[in-house]
């Protein structure tokens, strides 16, 4: 390819990759701008011109985050919440589309239908009866209300009918002839051989609990139970100014993310994608 | 749970081998059993309680009028009626299309350029490839709450880095988030920053599905670059391009947290979209009601859009 290119495309190739690096300029420096605030003073952070850098590095805004906000403790919240949310929504995905893949049972092709029916659903519909249950309930302000509702999640199914249609009935047949029972068939070979789909399904519900805004805004109310997404926002109001503590925790609070997303990254992606197979 | 199952899965499997094969031979795994539907009652219990009965109880909320815990009282259509006449709603619906319609002929046609780019000739090394990837991939796994806060930072009038850059090289300096005039085109900015990775990815992934030989081909009898693009890549583009345009449109008409943190929807309403009108009604003023038919008419044109998009793919795939 290299060798028969001709200038003009040599040209178009620099240019090319120019814009390429700008737009990946303007990607980054909102957060080098984020990190390099967590590390400035308030007078430095309010003074003009504004500086990209800071003139030393500052910890005071890390010390208020640690020592006068509830940091700790949403973050603590969101990771409790998360994993609790990801971990129960992979075991209804896997065994209801466990259930789909390998089993043929009445209303099959209708309960389907419904499940994808849903897909598409914005959430705001159900928000204010949901919100009323959760009152019902005595769920208002408990982390009940952020993790049981979401746990069945019609893309689990989805995605992991998608990979378990691939299985040949004859393991399973094997299996059963053996002696072995339908939960041990489903704990000992589905689900190891569902791997690759947990994978997917992990990062892709951790993140969304992770970054969940909306409903923890309807339904916590005491600070200390907020997640780090309702938190960060309630330290700049009326009464506190706290720009400073508000870029470090968001720095912090992107970091698992950004850590799971640097490790896994191509599951990460198909994970993302994973939208795209609705289509 | 687990208890239940494995003894469900005891009574089915018979004590001798030789009568098990014999009657398993005679019907399909599974069938009238109660196995698949041991597996699938933890999903749809769920499922059942905490969405098909709220998606029910929504439809029914909206033909009454009820505000906070006063006695529901039924008016058939007449919240649907008050949204074509409640200027805050009409509002709300014409800066979420303005928004929408920005995501379609600014983000998508950008996000196809730069998918183009990164796999054509432009980067060749598989490494620079990915590199490009990660690095646009970065803005959609952080928070919008976490992007929010950021660009409020970003787009401060007095300290905001834009604004600093702005006067450095004397321009002027506008009040991008106060200002009726600029308050939407800033959030669509931020949006655009947002979404332009994910949407390249989309279409980078369709354009791996071409495959090279045909415009290899193209290029061998003669074809020129931008020939082979408008001939060959993107007819055959044609679903992936449905698709990220479909998919964007119903994403931009579920806006919440930046505009929500940003502005609040303001100034006097310049950026409020849909779903802070529903979170206003819903939860500040307590008129489930009317915040049920809001909410309703918000799946309604998610609904359609998806339905157009089921349609436009039928008629391709007869193509």
């Amino acid at each position: 390819m290299t060798v028969g290119m001709s200038r003009g495309e040599r040209v178009t190739r620099i240019v090319g990759n120019v814009v390429l690096m700008l737009f990946v300029f303007l990607t980054i420096a909102p957060f080098l701008y984020m990190v390099s605030a967590s590390f400035k003073p308030g007078h430095e952070l309010f003074s003009i011109p504004v500086r990209p850098l800071p003139e030393s590095l500052y910890w005071g805004n890390y010390k208020i985050l640690f020592d006068e906000t509830n940091f700790v403790r949403w973050f603590g919240n969101s990771l409790f919440i998360a994993l609790a949310r990801t971990v129960l929504a992979i075991v209804l995905s896997l065994m209801a589309g466990y259930a789909f893949a390998k089993f043929e049972f009445r209303f099959k092709r209708a309960l389907f239908v419904l499940v994808l029916a849903t897909l598409t659903l914005p959430i705001y519909v159900i928000l204010v009866p949901l919100f009323s249950m959760m009152i019902d309930f005595n769920w208002a302000d408990t982390y009940w209300a952020l993790i049981l509702p979401f746990t069945a999640q019609a893309i689990g199914i989805f995605l992991v009918r998608q990979q378990l249609l691939g299985v040949p009935n004859e393991l399973l047949e094997a299996a059963r002839i053996d002696g072995a029972g339908e939960w041990a068939i489903f704990t000992r070979l589905i689900v190891p051989l569902a791997q690759p789909v947990i994978a997917v399904m992990g990062i892709l519900f951790f993140t969304s609990s992770w970054n969940d805004y909306l409903w923890p805004l309807i339904i916590i109310t005491t600070d200390e139970k907020f997640t780090i997404s309702l938190g960060l926002p309630s330290l700049i109001g009326p009464y506190s100014q706290e720009y400073g503590a508000v870029m470090s925790g968001s720095f912090l609070g992107t970091l698992p993310i950004m850590l799971i997303f640097l490790i896994f990254q191509r599951r990460f992606i198909e994970g993302i994608m994973a939208g795209a197979l609705k289509g | 749970m687990a208890h239940q199952l494995s003894q469900g899965g005891a009574a089915v499997a018979a004590p001798a081998p030789v009568a098990t094969r014999r009657s398993r031979a005679r019907r399909a795994p599974g069938t009238r059993t109660m196995t698949p539907y041991l597996f699938l009652a933890p999903f749809f219990i769920v499922y059942g309680i905490f969405l098909l009965y709220p998606v029910v109880d929504a439809f029914r909320l909206s033909f009454f009028e009820q505000t906070g815990i006063s006695t529901p009282k039924f008016i058939g259509l007449d919240n649907y009626r008050a949204l074509f006449s409640d200027e805050r709603y009409l509002k709300a619906l014409r800066n979420t299309t303005l928004y929408a319609l920005a995501s379609v002929c600014i983000l998508s046609p950008l996000a196809l350029a730069v998918a183009l780019a990164v796999r054509s000739f432009i980067v060749p090394s598989p490494n620079l490839q990915s590199f490009y990837r990660a690095a646009f991939f970065l803005p959609y796994i952080t928070s919008f709450v976490v992007i929010a806060l950021m660009f409020g930072l970003v787009f401060d009038t007095n300290y905001g880095l834009l604004n600093s850059f702005l006067d450095s090289v004397g321009l002027p300096t506008p009040n991008w988030l106060r200002s009726e005039r600029l308050a939407l085109p800033s959030i669509i900015l931020v949006a655009i920053w947002t979404f332009l990775g994910l949407n390249s990815l989309y279409f980078l992934a369709g354009l791996q599905n071409i495959p090279d030989d045909l415009s290899e081909a193209a290029f061998l009898d003669g074809a020129t670059r931008s020939q082979v693009f408008w001939h060959v890549t993107l007819p055959l583009l044609r679903p992936t391009i449905l698709f990220v345009l479909v998919q964007a449109t119903i994403f931009s008409f579920q806006i919440f947290e930046i505009p929500f943190l940003l502005t609040r929807g303001g100034p006097s309403d310049a950026s409020l979209t849909l779903a802070i009108y529903l979170y206003d009604v819903g939860f500040q003023q307590f008129e489930q009601g009317y915040a049920s038919a809001i909410g309703y008419s918000l799946a309604v044109i998610s609904m359609v859009l998806a339905g157009i998009q089921l349609l436009l793919f039928r008629a391709f795939a007869d193509d």
